[in-house]
């Protein structure tokens, strides 16, 4: 009887076994994703030195100088990491809620829009204590708009809302190269320049000096209110919910239609912050390009930081590191920027795959065995 | 006239048809890739690696190596980027948006880099080109311009033109009319009911997952190749991979409609050249029409709720046995 029991489970026994865990203490699961990317730019060193033949160790060194070297790549890095950020907030409560929001590039770029026409039809006319609300109040309200079309469908006829909002990003971006054939200057360069150089006029202004610190503080302060928002407000209570189950969420009578209403205008709103702190805070100018992928960048922050508004902060620092730091290497090696894309991709496959080994452990045979016995 | 505007716009949908093929057959696994961009960028770059090694390397190029060797890089270079993408979804379980993203960061980074930098790195300047290779996949069949209109329409492409419409034939047969196909269409809808009655989710949702990427990296293939004669420019692919994802949902996830919405698709994208008086402004406002039309019919077939024309249920989401 014994023995046959055994031929049984031999046959039947797989090499191993997969068995969902219970939540790792977190330190535990923070070491596993440390050693993934860990592991991740030990392998980027490998394909540097493939590519290049140069010694990592020095490539490493130049990424941080690049990075960090002056004070000016300083104020330029954090900028970058607000601006990042900034983005990821936007799309934090939604996704948290289960609904994917892939627009946010977008929604940025129609933020930004608003602004820059703003800008140009209002500036000069305007003082600028006038305009820069006004100016925000355009921006915010456009993204929002991005944000809820998709959600209006979805709430009324449950319509895909990962390939609708990811549609609504080339409607942005087409918009707003329509936008640029009037706005151009000078005439036929397809481009719209800086505008109102001279009066500065819808510019954030600088604060003690410097240009990007006011970018940076309103930043700071989402991320601090968001993760209250998140954790401790009775919407942030209702968006969870709603993301676990939208069953349990109608048994506890909160009204999911509404939730995923508020939740996208919230995150399209934020969207529209972005496109304002771009604009108006940065750039000074709009094209095609002025989000530059961040809305789906800031998708993977989110994630990878998982929903943790602070955590988000050291997710979007290693992104701008890599991106800031092969920058470096491309000038200083005389490579092509995509490089960082490379870099970027190597170590978000390694980050994405060590989240099985979070949440779920592996059983091999031998280990069943002795479980068994 | 027209048949030249028939023939534009074939050509401009081709790589759009190359890359829906590849992601119905993908997303009808359950898999919604949004790394196709990524991988269609991959088969691109892949292809012209092979062919530029290949001129390298030899003093004559042999006709028929000289199209075997770029075809099988690129089919190796997507499916590999299409089985990476497999192995973090399928058997890591992880987020398939965040995943298809990451894949696209990587493959349109890869593209961009060795097709901006392998000849820095064989020691010459400039883009790549590979004209002698293209010319052999840009060769169309030798009776095309002696046929006029029908010619022009029919007659006048490279073979990749006619394998892509014959590549979305059989998806489109497969997919209807073979027990393989059922099953496939079953993972899609239903992992879990799938798994009962027997079928290897695993298998398929693998199976398709890397045959669709393969297929849709021949359309960056195509485009390099034929479309543009085997030159490589950064960011000259686009925003194509994309609007192939649009397709697809135009297509109502069929892949004999995604060869009409294709031809519509190139047709709306080179349509501008043909109507006279057109601006720059109207030009932003045509392009952003494949995109509106895609939206309206998403929201139609979600509003209309007719199972057939639907996403397949499962699309997005994980499938893990032991969590029901």
């Amino acid at each position: 009887m014994m023995k046959n029991n055994e031929t049984h489970t031999h046959v039947h026994e797989p090499i191993f076994q997969v068995v969902k865990r219970d939540d790792l203490i977190w330190y535990k699961s923070w070491a596993v994703r440390l050693i993934a990317i860990v592991i991740a730019l030990i392998i980027c060193a490998f394909v540097i030195v493939l590519l290049t033949g140069y010694d990592p160790i020095k490539v490493y060194s130049s990424m941080i100088s690049g990075t960090f070297g002056t004070s000016r790549k300083v104020w330029n890095t954090l900028q970058r990491l607000a601006m990042l950020l900034c983005i990821s907030l936007a799309v934090t409560p939604a996704f948290k809620m289960k609904f994917w929001n892939i627009g946010a590039e977008g929604q940025s770029l129609i933020g930004g829009l608003a602004s820059a026409a703003l800008m140009i039809y209002l500036g000069n006319k305007l003082p600028n204590i006038l305009l820069i609300p006004i100016m925000a109040a355009a921006s915010i309200f456009a993204g929002m708009i991005w944000g809820l079309i998709p959600a209006i469908f979805k709430a009324k006829f449950n319509t895909n809302e990962t390939l609708f909002t990811l549609m609504m990003n080339y409607v942005a971006t087409q918009l707003v190269s329509f936008c640029i054939v009037f706005w151009e200057n000078p005439k036929n360069s397809n481009n719209v320049g800086i505008i109102n150089q001279s009066t500065m006029s819808g510019w954030f202004p600088s604060i003690f000096g410097q240009k990007y610190l006011l970018n940076i503080i309103i930043v700071a302060l989402l991320t601090i209110a968001m993760y209250v928002y998140l954790k401790y407000s009775k919407h942030g209570y209702e968006i969870s919910v709603v993301g676990e189950s939208q069953n349990t969420a109608r048994y506890i009578g909160i009204n999911v239609k509404k939730v995923i209403l508020r939740t996208m205008a919230l995150s399209g709103a934020l969207c529209g912050v972005a496109g304002l702190l771009l604009v108006s805070g940065t750039n000074h100018t709009i094209n095609t390009s002025t989000v530059g992928g961040m809305g789906f960048t800031a998708i993977m922050v989110s994630w990878l930081a998982k929903f943790n508004p602070f955590i988000m902060v050291l997710a979007s620092f290693l992104i701008v590191f890599l991106e800031r730091g092969a920058g470096e290497i491309a000038t200083a090696f005389q490579l092509n920027e995509s490089v960082s894309d490379i870099l970027t991709g190597i170590i978000l496959f390694f980050i994405i795959g060590s989240e099985f080994f979070v949440r779920y452990k592996i059983h091999f045979r031998a280990n069943i065995k002795e479980g068994v016995k | 006239m027209f048949a030249t505007i028939i023939n534009k716009a074939i050509v401009q949908g081709i790589p759009l048809l190359f890359g829906s093929t590849g992601e119905i057959l993908t997303e009808k696994s359950g898999n919604l890739n949004l790394g196709i961009p990524g991988i269609m960028y991959m088969g691109g770059s892949a292809g012209i690696i092979g062919a530029y090694i290949y001129e390298q390397s030899v003093e004559v190029p042999h006709p028929a190596l000289c199209i075997i060797i770029p075809l099988l890089a690129a089919i190796i270079g997507s499916a590999l980027l299409a089985l990476i993408y497999s192995f973090l979804t399928i058997s890591l379980r992880a987020n398939q948006n965040v995943t298809g993203l990451a894949l696209t960061t990587f493959g349109v980074g890869f593209g961009d880099f060795f097709g901006g930098s392998l000849t820095k790195i064989f020691g010459e300047g400039g883009n790549i080109s590979v004209k002698t290779t293209a010319d052999y996949f840009k060769t169309t069949l030798p009776f095309a311009d002696d046929l006029g209109a029908i010619g022009t329409i029919f007659f006048s492409y490279g073979f990749l033109v006619y394998a892509a419409i014959i590549i979305a034939l059989i998806c489109a047969w497969f997919l209807k009319r073979t027990r393989a196909g059922l099953h496939l269409r079953a993972v899609g809808e239903n992992p879990a009911t799938a798994d009962a009655a027997g079928i290897n989710v695993t298998k398929y949702k693998y199976l398709a997952t890397v045959i669709g990427g393969a297929i849709a990296g021949l359309g960056g293939f195509y485009f390099i190749m034929d479309y543009t004669g085997g030159s490589w420019t950064n960011g000259g692919f686009g925003d194509r991979g994309w609007l192939a994802i649009a397709l697809v949902i135009f297509a109502l996830w069929k892949p004999n409609i995604g060869i009409i919405g294709s031809i519509i698709f190139g047709g709306l994208y080179i349509a501008y050249a043909y109507i006279p008086g057109l601006g720059r402004a109207a030009l932003a406002i045509f392009n952003m029409l494949p995109y509106v039309v895609t939206i309206i019919v998403l929201i139609l077939t979600s509003a209309r709720n007719k199972k057939e024309n639907q996403p397949p249920e499962a699309l997005g989401l994980p499938y893990f046995r032991e969590e029901r």
